[in-house]
């Protein structure tokens, strides 16, 4: 039962934390928990559909179709983090207006918020898929399967508790803060996918693999908890090549461009007003 | 549609990439790997064929490298592993990690 808690737990908990984070970097914007809630259905129901079609999609282009779907998943996880981020270097002021009731409205608030939903429906459809999986491969052996579903309904229920705490945490820092914390925390969970990305492309032989700059697995493994959390939230990996590492500063650069640049150009507009 | 085309093009440059590497294959049945140590050569990139032989899922995963890969029931999976220095590389099934433990040993 705690093997399969775990093994779920894991599958659960990037999926769960991308997700608090997002809400509460996006706090004060109405509708959002709406785009996000409907990413969450989309993602849990694409989530089914992979699983039921895992047989074909492993099978796709000489068996390395799963990591080619990974990759594109993550990839655009990547592009929507970076377009909210971007977006929020235009529109922060007006939220942090917003949070501390002074009467400013959101402009385009109204907007629709597509890559809150598309952001956390891809969250859901990687790791998702997984666990469908592993569920189905539970139930399919016949052995003891009540207590390991209940183990992996726990970990549903322990990643989720996790997000909920990180989200709650979040929500304690002071308003004018707020956004500036969420906007680094989400550039480097969008860098840190890249470099995973990046991993799939390797592992599918398309990339080509070097070897590794380093390994710290001895002082921080991935597999620990707090190797983990710090794998999803910072992108770190105990055994990063070069190509890993360019993926990770070159998504990192890239995002911080796009902010700087909508961000000197919306100051712009507002002293030329 | 988008991340079709991403998939496609992607298709295309493995399969002219990729040609020639030496192909190793590791069986699963009853959550068991067969051969459960692989001999491959070190210093070389090496294709591996994993086929499922039960009809439930399995998750392949490299305990000393980096691979992570589902492989449903009854099917098969390919991945890329190396070039690796000469060793023992330790490989689990996740799903069923008591009884799937493999190693492939470098030479």
């Amino acid at each position: 039962m705690l093997s399969s808690a775990v093994i779920v737990f894991r599958e659960v908990l990037e999926a769960a934390l991308i997700i608090s984070i997002l809400m509460a970097a996006t706090c004060g914007l109405p509708g959002r928990t709406r785009w996000i809630c409907a990413g969450l259905f989309a993602g849990l129901s694409g989530a089914c559909i992979v699983a039921l079609f895992a047989r074909s999609i492993t099978g796709a282009f000489e068996g390395t179709g799963q990591e080619i779907m990974n990759a594109a998943i993550l990839f655009t996880a990547v592009l929507m983090l970076a377009w909210h981020n971007i977006w929020m270097s235009h529109h922060a002021k007006e939220l942090v207006a917003h949070l501390k009731n002074v009467s400013a409205k959101i402009t385009d608030g109204t907007l629709p918020l597509y890559f809150l939903t598309v952001a956390s429906g891809m969250a859901v459809l990687r790791e998702g898929s997984e666990v469908v999986l592993f569920m189905y491969s539970v139930a399919a052996s016949g052995s003891s399967t009540t207590s390991m579903l209940s183990g992996s309904l726990i970990g549903v229920a322990a990643g989720v508790l996790v997000g909920r705490l990180i989200y709650s945490g979040l929500l304690r820092i002071p308003a004018s803060r707020l956004f500036q914390i969420t906007g680094w925390m989400i550039l480097l969970l969008a860098a840190g996918l890249a470099a995973s990305a990046a991993g799939y492309l390797i592992q599918a032989g398309i990339l080509p693999y070097e070897p590794p700059l380093w390994n710290s697995g001895s002082l921080l493994s991935e597999k620990s908890v707090v190797g983990q959390l710090l794998h999803i939230l910072v992108g770190y990996q105990e055994r990063p090549t070069a190509i890993h590492l360019a993926f990770y500063l070159g998504t990192l650069g890239i995002i911080l461009a796009g902010m700087q640049w909508v961000h000197r150009r919306s100051q712009n507009r507002f002293q030329s007003a | 549609m988008k991340n079709l085309l991403i998939a496609a093009l992607f298709g295309v440059i493995s399969t002219s990439v990729l040609a020639g590497e030496s192909t190793f294959e590791i069986s699963i049945k009853d959550h068991m790997f067969s051969p459960a140590e692989l001999t491959i050569p070190a210093g070389e990139r090496v294709k591996l064929i994993i086929s499922n032989d039960d009809a439930s899922p399995e998750e392949f995963e490299g305990e000393d490298f980096d691979i992570e890969k589902v492989i449903p029931g009854n099917s098969k999976g390919t991945v890329f592993v190396g070039p690796f220095e000469p060793g023992r590389y330790e490989f689990v099934g996740e799903f069923h990690e008591a009884t799937a433990k493999g190693a492939l040993i470098v030479e």
